[in-house]
């Protein structure tokens, strides 16, 4: 399962700017309810979250520490 | 294609316009469109008309002399593309970049110098307008040339960061822009920088810390 952006619908208010940015097509309206569309081409590259005007569209990042091999081992 | 007058009554500059003096404004100006990536304005060319969005996001950016871009913000509905150099008549201080399709309402400069010398409530509005964006870029340059928000930011990166094991809280660039006193423009330049440095990396949607002492130095240094 593909990692996707989120949209809380309680703060979307349908204008459509993340559709319109989305080189993708991860976003779309469905139904009238600006939908996410799982695909491994969602490239993170935040355009929708920064877009939105209301903050309803988030790309939320898991920060993570990578171990580094130990010298010798 | 006739202006959608609700439009130019919801940007800064005209919202102190009655109904009657908004449609007298709407026939001066036409329309045009741009493509996603399509340039709008490029940095240091002149403009002669007045640009301001009816639909769609506009990227409003500044080019290092190494090319490096900086995103200064975001222009949505509503909003104005590129006042300043119609003001001074000078050449464009950023460049504008069409993020997907954009509508794009414009007036030419000359017609415009007109309408504010006949209104002194738009020209009173317009300085209003330039003001507040003053303030906001004097913000933004002081957060951009100054080592502390990198601090922060490698502070929220740091605390944040977990073993890719357990489930940590994850953020977003708008959340650490808040956490870190700053605009959302600014964190991403810094992780930018911090990703150019080697100290770490973007993918998708982790943020991979692959260098903890060189983070932790900096975090030092900046106190
Ligand atoms: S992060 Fe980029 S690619 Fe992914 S959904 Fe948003 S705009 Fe589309
Ligand atoms: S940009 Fe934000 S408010 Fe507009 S449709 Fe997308 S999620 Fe909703």
């Amino acid at each position: 399962m593909a990692e996707m952006p989120s949209i809380d619908q309680k703060k979307c208010n349908k204008c459509g700017l993340c559709i319109s940015v989305c080189s993708c097509g991860a976003i779309a309206m469905v139904n009238g309810v600006v939908t996410i569309i799982e695909t491994e081409d969602c490239h993170w590259c935040t355009t929708c979250e920064a877009v939105c005007p209301t903050g309803a569209l988030t790309c939320s990042f898991e920060i993570v520490v990578e171990e580094t091999p130990k010298a010798g081992s | 294609m006739a202006i959608d007058t609700a439009i130019l009554k919801s940007t800064a500059y005209f919202s102190v316009l009655n109904d009657k003096e908004l449609d007298i404004v709407g026939q001066v100006f036409s329309e045009k469109t741009f493509q996603r990536g399509e340039i709008i304005l490029w940095e240091g060319e002149t403009s002669d008309t007045f640009f301001l969005v009816a639909a769609g996001a506009v990227k409003v950016f500044k080019t290092s002399a190494q090319g490096k871009e900086q995103i200064l913000s975001i222009a949505r509905p509503g909003d104005v593309l590129n006042d300043i150099p119609i003001f001074d008549g000078k050449a464009n201080p950023v460049g504008a970049q069409a993020l997907g399709p954009v509508i794009l309402y414009g007036i030419k400069r000359d017609k415009f110098q007109l309408i504010l010398r006949q209104s002194p409530g738009l020209t009173l509005n317009a300085i209003k307008v330039l003001a507040e964006r003053t303030r906001h870029l004097f913000t933004l340059v002081e957060d951009l040339s100054f080592r502390h928000v990198m601090g922060r930011v490698v502070k929220i990166l740091l605390t944040h960061a977990g073993d890719g094991v357990a489930p940590v809280q994850r953020l977003t660039q708008q959340e650490m822009a808040a956490m870190a006193g700053t605009a959302r423009e600014v964190v991403a330049r810094s992780l930018k920088a911090l990703e150019e440095q080697g100290y770490i990396r973007l993918e998708n949607h982790r943020i991979v810390i692959s260098d903890k002492e060189s983070l932790q130095k900096i975090l030092t240094e900046s106190i």
